[in-house]
């Protein structure tokens, strides 16, 4: 295993404690992209900095290609790639000399290093924007040079923190080509997301973590599967009234697999829409029901199932 | 032992790689260098050496601290001044902006070498332009002045260990400041730290001269600047009363080492939770 996350946990003590990681454990094969999937706040930004020796664990351990990255920090940063949630370019070099610079960090020669840099600005198609300054870059543009960099010294391992957060639709898909061409490289992918669609696209496994926790493990299709097949119906009822009669009818139901209270209504999680969605209707009809939407199957209903929550909420 | 000497050998290049970075970017904007360094003791030498002298009587320091020449007495001092305020910009600006508002310290945390390299590179960057700012106030000395400056290196050896010592101090001070500092409060720690222990920093009057006020001139020794000053008089010009060698030079390394240590744990705290 290239990754191995074992019982990471991380505290925060101060006026108020803060489980950041109650006790994560992962492990990543060669060459495969690993989804993080989580609200804001599960810890999935914390492992990476744990992972990246920014942040010391309170207890457990992280080995990158058997490199305890807590014992030995700078040498495990040999092995590791990290794209950070915000731009980190060096705003004092152009694209070309962001990348030529890194390469000598990492110990290559001059003529190296050169060599490196024009081979990455043609294969993320930057060759035109190699001497425009980083605050001369669209969003998109600056995540694609910070991709680049990160995996200039060619680590076995990249960690990619929220890449597509504050990117444009377009700027998104580009970058997910971008993520995927990696693959060819044989470069294992840590990631974290909290769109479903992202970590559905990109991810060959996939983690769900909650508070610090691991919820679930699997590929995609296994998740959707174990947890997921099903379908989840949101209504907005204006009565709350007598809710329970209406509850227990539900869960009676063969195609109910659950039923839940919101603030100002009723979830409910069937395992198809045919014949539920409009015995539905005419049940909640009679709480005054103002609002209806159904989740399709999906990373959403897994993550629904597993935590009661939804993602965005 | 084989990965060890591998590590260490990536270790210097990593550390050599950033000064490469530095450099690349100071000599890029070396006349933009040049003018931040050379414009205050340029201007301080014009007026207080060439254009106050003419005016004769009514120059309360023509006759310079205790009867010395003003220009002699001046030049160890802005020299130290040179290498405190470079010691400030090169380290104390950026880095409080780095941590503060835009975070690409990161790509240099994340090299290969531990942190407290990346750290002494920034120190050991800052203290080369520290030197490169106080030689260049030697020329200026020499030829503004209406009376020529009496600059009489003859212990090179002194000369070389009081500058580069003195800029390291610089450069910790700087470190110390950057890295606990946010931003948007820098302004303000010139005002009340930078430029008040300048003026006390015996850069304008030698320390001896101080004897008249004695609550001072022990106050003073607190002042890393002191020894600065002092230090490059005895080394510059040795014919102005200084305090002895040793003296300086345990302060210096004192000074250095504290301030050092202050900064490492402060960078640490930043770039480690």
């Amino acid at each position: 295993m290239i990754v191995e996350i074992e019982k990471l946990t991380k505290i925060y003590e101060s006026r108020l404690r803060v489980v950041a990681l109650d006790g994560i454990d992962l492990e990543l094969k060669e060459g495969e992209i690993f989804g993080l999937l989580g609200p804001n706040g599960a810890g999935k930004t914390t492992t990476i900095s744990v992972a990246t020796t920014r942040t010391l664990p309170t207890s457990g351990t992280v080995r990158i290609a058997g490199i305890d990255v807590v014992k030995h920090p700078a040498h495990a940063r040999r092995l590791i790639g990290v794209v950070p949630q915000f731009n980190t370019l060096d705003r004092s070099l152009t694209v070309y000399e962001n990348l030529y610079f890194h390469c000598r960090y990492f110990g290559f020669s001059h003529s190296h290093a050169r060599a490196r840099s024009l081979e990455l600005l043609d294969q993320f198609l930057l060759s035109e924007r190699g001497k425009m300054y980083p605050n001369q870059l669209s969003g998109g543009l600056a995540q694609r040079v910070q991709i680049a960099r990160a995996i200039a010294h060619r680590p076995p391992v990249l960690f990619l923190d929220e890449p597509s957060a504050g990117l444009d639709p377009q700027s998104r898909m580009a970058m997910w080509d971008a993520v995927a061409a990696l693959r060819k490289e044989g470069i294992t992918v840590l990631l974290t997301t909290h769109y479903m669609e992202e970590a559905d696209q990109l991810s060959d496994r996939l983690a769900i973590i909650d508070y610090g926790r691991v919820l679930a493990l699997g590929s995609p299709e296994k998740l959707k599967a174990t947890f997921g097949a099903h379908t989840v119906f949101n209504l907005k009822l204006r009565s709350m009234e007598g809710l329970a009669v209406m509850v227990e009818e539900l869960k009676s139901r063969e195609d109910v697999s659950g039923v839940e209270t919101t603030a100002d209504g009723l979830r409910v999680i069937g395992t198809g829409a045919d014949g539920l969605l409009p015995d539905l209707v005419r049940a909640a009809t009679g709480h005054g029901l103002r609002d209806l939407t159904i989740t399709e199957p999906s990373l959403e209903t897994v993550f629904i199932q597993l935590t009661g929550r939804e993602l965005r909420e | 032992m084989e990965s060890t000497s591998l590590n260490s050998k990536i270790f210097i290049q990593s550390f050599f790689g950033l000064l490469l970075r530095d450099l690349r970017v100071l000599t890029r904007e070396f006349h933009v260098f040049l003018a931040r360094v050379g414009m205050q003791p340029l201007l301080f030498l014009f007026v207080f050496t060439f254009i106050m002298p003419r005016m004769g009587g009514a120059n309360p320091m023509a006759g310079g601290a205790g009867g010395l020449d003003f220009g002699t007495v001046l030049l160890p001092g802005l020299m130290a001044v040179a290498i405190m305020f470079s010691g400030i910009a090169a380290v104390a600006l950026p880095l409080s902006q780095e941590f503060g508002i835009t975070r690409e310290i990161d790509d240099r945390v994340m090299c290969p070498l531990p942190l407290w390299a990346v750290a002494l590179e920034k120190v050991s960057f800052s203290a080369l332009q520290s030197m490169i700012a106080a030689l260049l106030v030697i020329p200026m000395a020499y030829y503004i002045p209406a009376v020529p400056v009496r600059a009489d290196v003859h212990n090179w050896f002194l000369f070389a260990l009081v500058l580069v010592m003195a800029s390291y101090l610089a450069g910790s001070l700087g470190l110390v400041i950057g890295s606990t500092v946010n931003p948007r409060q820098i302004g303000l720690v010139f005002s009340i730290l930078v430029v008040p222990i300048t003026f006390l920093g015996c850069v304008y009057y030698p320390w001896a001269m101080l004897d008249k006020i004695r609550w001072l001139q022990f106050g003073v020794l607190f002042n890393p600047i002191v020894y600065m000053s002092e230090g490059l008089r005895a080394a510059v010009t040795p014919g102005i009363a200084h305090m002895p060698w040793w003296a300086i030079l345990v302060a210096l390394v004192f000074f250095t080492a504290a301030l050092g240590r202050l900064g490492l744990k402060g960078f640490l705290g930043r770039v480690l939770s």
